[in-house]
Formats: C-alpha cells, sequence, structure tokens
C-alpha cells in the first residue's frame, strides 16, 4: 500500500490493513477517477448507494450485448442464456447468505420491497386485532411506513425498542415488549443513521423464545460483513443489489421454506402460476410464487457479478479493512473542534454521522461538493432517529472498502475549511 | 471557494438574522417546512390597510435559509400585498432561471448564485413559500405567541 493512501503506521491498523491493496481496488471503480468541481472525486456516500465495479458494468453490458432476450420458457438459444445467467443470481445469492435451498431467495426491487411482500403476503394473512410488531428506533422509513400500514389495516400494535444515547438498543427493553401477542420482530441488522451492529443473534433468538417470528433489515450489512442466515436463524433477511456495489432495483428476500409456502401471492401476473383458467389459478412454487412478471433481468445479472466480486475480495477482508478505516475516521472527526458523532455504539460499521455546531449539515454537504466531497445530509430516511437526538439532520460520511485513509484525511480538512467559512 | 453562493451578506444575515422573533399582534401567520432538510419556519406577517407593515420569523434552517427569511423581512415592509407577491414571482425567477438580474431585486440579488446550486433552491425559497401561504389566508384575531 502506498504511503500515500495509508498515512497510519500504527500496529493495529497495519496489520488489518495488510495485503489489502485499495489502490489497486480502485481501479477496478471507473467512476472513482473523476475530479469534481476541479478536486479528485471522495465518494462517502456508498450507504446510500455503493459504486459499480467494472465486473458488474461488463455483466450488464454483456448480457444487452449478447444474451439478451426474456427468461423462462424461451425454448431459443438466447432465453436459455438468459435464464441461466439470472437463476445463477439466485444461486450465487443463497451462498453469499447461506441459505439452505436456493428457492428460499425471492427477487425484489430492493429491501424496501421486500419488506413490502412481507406485511402484505405474511401480514395480512397472519396479523390479527391487537397483535403487537415490535421494530426499533433506528429502523430506516422502509422497515417502520410498512409494518404501521399493516397494523392500521389490522387493528394491530406497533411497539418499538428504544435506544440510549450512544445508539444501542436496550435489551432490557426489548424483552420486556415481547409478550404472547407478538408475531413479528423486525429490526435492521446496521442502523444506515447511526452505524450501529445491532446484535441481532440475541434479538432473534428472544423473539423466537417469545413465539414471535423475525425480519431483518439486512440492506446496510451485507456491504459489510458476512451474514449467515441458517446460523442467525432468521425467518426473513432482506438486501439491496444496489449498496452491495450491484445495480439498482434488484435485491433479495430470503425466508424461511415452510414460512414462504404457507404465504399468498404478493402479486398477480405471468410467471407465477401453474394453470390459469377463468374460473381459478393455481400457483407456482416458491419463489416464483412471489416473482410476478418480467423481473429486473439485467439487474439480476448484474447483481450476480457484483455477488462475485465481493466474493473475490473476501467479505472478512472487506470488514478488516474498513473497521481500521472506520477508527481513523472516529478518531480524526472526534479531533474537530464543535463536532458531535451521532451514533457512537461500540459495535459500528462504515458509518460517521455528525453534526458541527452553528452549521446546517445541508451547508456543510454543499461546501464539501465544491471540494470533491460527495457526504448525505438530512434524516436519512430515519426521522424518529433525529428526533430521539434532537438534530434537524446530520451530514453522513459511510464508507466502502474502495475509500482511503486519504480520503478521511481529506474530508478532516475540508471540514475545517467549512468552519472558516462560518467562523 | 463557495463565495458564488456564501456571500459575506448571506453568512453575515444566517449568523445575525433580523427580524427574527413571534409578533404577537400579526395579523397574518404561515408554517413552512422542508422535509428534505428539516428546515422549518414560521413567520408572522402584519398587514394594515393592504400594505405590509411588519414581518418577522422564527425557526431553524441551514444558512440559505435563514438568510433568505432574514432578508425578506427587510424587503418587505411597506410593500402592498400584490407588491410583495410580484417580488416573490421576481425572486423565483432569480433563482431559476438565466434570464436578466431584476433591478427590483435590491439586496436579494445576492442569492443570484443559487441557480447554479439547485439542490439549494428550496432552501432560498422555503421562506418566501411561506410568505404566499400567509398572503392567501387571513386570521380572524392577532396570533399569540407560544
Amino acid at each position: 500500500m502506498s504511503t500515500l493512501s495509508n498515512p497510519v503506521s500504527t500496529g493495529a491498523t497495519a496489520g488489518a490493513t495488510a495485503g489489502f491493496d485499495v489502490e489497486k481496488i480502485r481501479q477496478d471503480f471507473p467512476v472513482l477517477k473523476q475530479n469534481i468541481h476541479g478536486k479528485p472525486l471522495v465518494y462517502l456516500d456508498s450507504a446510500a448507494t455503493a459504486q459499480k465495479p467494472f465486473a458488474v458494468i461488463d455483466a450488464i453490458r454483456r448480457f444487452h450485448e449478447v444474451d439478451c432476450a426474456n427468461i423462462h420458457r424461451g425454448v431459443h438459444e438466447l432465453s436459455q442464456r438468459s435464464t441461466a445467467a439470472y437463476e445463477e443470481t439466485r444461486s450465487k445469492a443463497r451462498r453469499f447468505l447461506n441459505a439452505r435451498n436456493k428457492n428460499e431467495l425471492i427477487f425484489v426491487r430492493g429491501t424496501t420491497e421486500g419488506i413490502n411482500l412481507v406485511t402484505s403476503s405474511w401480514g395480512r394473512k397472519n396479523v390479527q386485532e391487537d397483535d403487537e410488531i415490535v421494530i426499533s428506533a433506528m429502523e430506516h422509513h422502509s422497515n417502520i411506513v410498512p409494518w404501521q400500514m399493516l397494523c392500521q389495516e389490522k387493528g394491530a400494535k406497533l411497539r418499538v425498542i428504544p435506544m440510549n444515547d450512544r445508539g444501542e438498543l436496550l435489551m432490557e427493553e426489548y424483552q420486556k415488549l415481547l409478550n404472547p401477542r407478538t408475531r413479528m420482530v423486525a429490526v435492521t441488522h446496521v442502523s444506515n443513521a447511526l452505524g450501529t451492529i445491532n446484535p441481532i443473534k440475541q434479538i432473534i433468538d428472544m423473539a423466537h423464545a417469545a413465539g414471535a417470528l423475525t425480519l431483518i433489515d439486512g440492506a446496510q450489512a451485507t456491504p459489510h460483513m458476512k451474514v449467515d442466515v441458517q446460523a442467525l436463524d432468521a425467518d426473513f433477511y432482506a438486501f439491496s443489489g444496489h449498496k452491495v456495489f450491484g445495480p439498482t432495483g434488484i435485491g433479495i428476500l430470503y425466508g424461511k421454506t415452510k414460512l414462504l409456502n404457507a404465504m399468498p401471492p404478493y402479486q398477480g401476473g405471468g410467471d407465477m402460476i401453474k394453470v390459469v383458467t377463468f374460473e381459478k389459478t393455481t400457483y407456482a412454487d416458491i419463489p416464483y410464487k412471489f416473482e410476478a412478471g418480467t423481473p429486473n433481468i439485467a439487474g439480476g445479472i448484474g447483481l450476480g457479478a457484483a455477488l462475485d466480486y465481493a466474493n473475490q475480495l473476501g467479505i472478512d477482508r472487506i470488514a478488516a479493512y474498513e473497521h481500521a478505516l472506520l477508527a481513523y475516521g472516529t478518531e480524526a472527526l472526534t479531533q474537530i473542534p464543535g463536532l458531535r458523532l451521532i451514533g457512537t455504539a461500540r459495535e459500528k460499521a462504515s458509518v460517521l454521522s455528525f453534526v458541527m455546531e452553528g452549521i446546517h449539515p445541508h451547508d456543510i454537504g454543499t461546501l464539501l461538493d465544491r471540494q470533491g466531497i460527495a457526504v448525505r445530509t438530512g434524516h436519512h430516511c430515519a426521522q424518529p432517529v433525529m428526533d430521539f437526538f434532537n438534530v434537524p439532520a446530520t451530514t453522513r460520511a459511510s464508507l466502502a472498502f474502495y475509500n482511503t485513509f486519504g480520503e478521511i484525511d481529506a474530508l478532516v480538512a475540508g471540514l475545517h475549511k467549512v468552519k472558516e467559512v462560518f467562523a | 471557494m463557495v463565495h458564488d453562493l456564501y456571500q459575506e451578506i448571506i453568512l453575515d444575515h444566517s449568523k445575525r438574522p433580523r427580524n427574527c422573533h413571534s409578533m404577537p399582534d400579526a395579523t397574518r401567520q404561515a408554517d413552512g417546512y422542508n422535509p428534505l432538510c428539516g428546515d422549518k419556519l414560521k413567520l408572522f406577517v402584519k398587514v394594515e390597510n393592504d400594505i405590509v407593515v411588519d414581518v418577522s420569523f422564527v425557526g431553524s434552517g441551514c444558512a440559505i435559509s435563514t438568510a433568505s427569511a432574514s432578508l425578506m423581512t427587510e424587503s418587505l415592509k411597506g410593500k402592498t400585498r400584490q407588491e410583495a407577491l410580484k417580488l416573490l414571482e421576481k425572486f423565483h425567477e432569480l433563482l431559476t432561471t438565466d434570464t436578466a438580474i431584476s433591478q427590483d431585486l435590491g439586496k436579494l440579488v445576492v442569492f443570484c448564485g443559487v441557480r447554479d446550486y439547485p439542490a439549494r433552491v428550496k432552501c432560498a425559497t422555503l421562506a418566501w413559500h411561506t410568505l404566499k401561504s400567509a398572503l392567501s389566508t387571513e386570521i380572524a384575531e392577532p396570533v399569540t405567541t407560544e
């Protein structure tokens, strides 16, 4: 590793980042090689969407240039190639999450649709008046609103696991919320606004002990850590392709076979049927029962390439490198007078969310952008989190394995310039 | 670096906003909210014989939205309702089009840099949208401060 990209020479950091050639990895991401407002792009918004390696871009291009056809049922060569490539992603997703069976992986548009599929199909069938759904205080709107809609429709209650000032869930309070009326515990694996890694295995075990099912929002976890749905014993687990370096508009919902089999279809249409007459339709088996209509074929193929890419890098190596980067960033930002980190959980991934005294996040965002630094500002689709910390918004720098220690330094220098403007 | 956007006068008004207080004897008031960045603003207007005799605001927002509210309150006093709405139109034009800058805008021309930052147009127009709503709904009783 060049000294430019890694000015840190402490033993721990050197150990974690040894052999992780970030400069070489950056060559795989064409978008990173550009200037913004005359400065090299420093992309610190991967929690919103991750950048795409050539492997993904090429796979999508190859599909459109060489294999393009609709999938399933086609007997011609192109259709068979498309089908094989698309279905291969299902197998790759099975390995990525270590699911038992590839039929437990359903293609969806993203995490949001995955959650909506569960609330619409499982929820409508299984949740009744006075039943309870448990979510947490740090959920993204996508894991709040669908459950709220379901509760409203059924007269069920939404209960919320509270958190402490560091942004950690209060497990004793969670235990108190569980009761025989609890049908579902839906929580995020990693918080998009705070970076907190939740003790998801413990959360799932406690839910099961109370007789409830679990849905885990894996949108922010899958880009950063190994997920094993069997070891976790998660009932449902959803993630988005575009956050794991794949394209937008494609994602995966994992569900246990026996749950999926018992659920009614989510949408009706082609591809989700066995026999259709005007009197009656027999639905297809899982996963196709939940996949009506022509899907995002190119997206599915791109996602497969993205999962391959992440696997080749090694998700554990990615996690170790990012951990060192996050520790360095946390330390560096803490040194800036007037800056307060929002989200200081002991277990964190990828996210540096903060506010600065007397300077609104939106102004910080604009001023950083003029220096080529892309961060996100706002409520991060987690308004209840902002309310809890009593801030209107935060500035969020989110990291991926293609970020460098030098880029953290650029962020710090950029924030000092922001302070100068508002001095 | 970005002095085209954050001009001295904008920074000054964002740090020391003018007419930033509630108004017990306002005849009109309206709330403005920008869900994108969480900016909140409460606008108080006192209209007598169709003339805007006083304007004030309270709220929290970014530098652009605070300065815009502050400068707006200064530029409205003494204007008729019609003139105020006309100014809003010209201000909106300043931010969203490439047309020549109107001389009627006075100090408000400092916001001309915003047109190069489409994402920030909403910040600069929040107070003005709130003004439009305040001027179009009359309240019978003066508002009370909370």
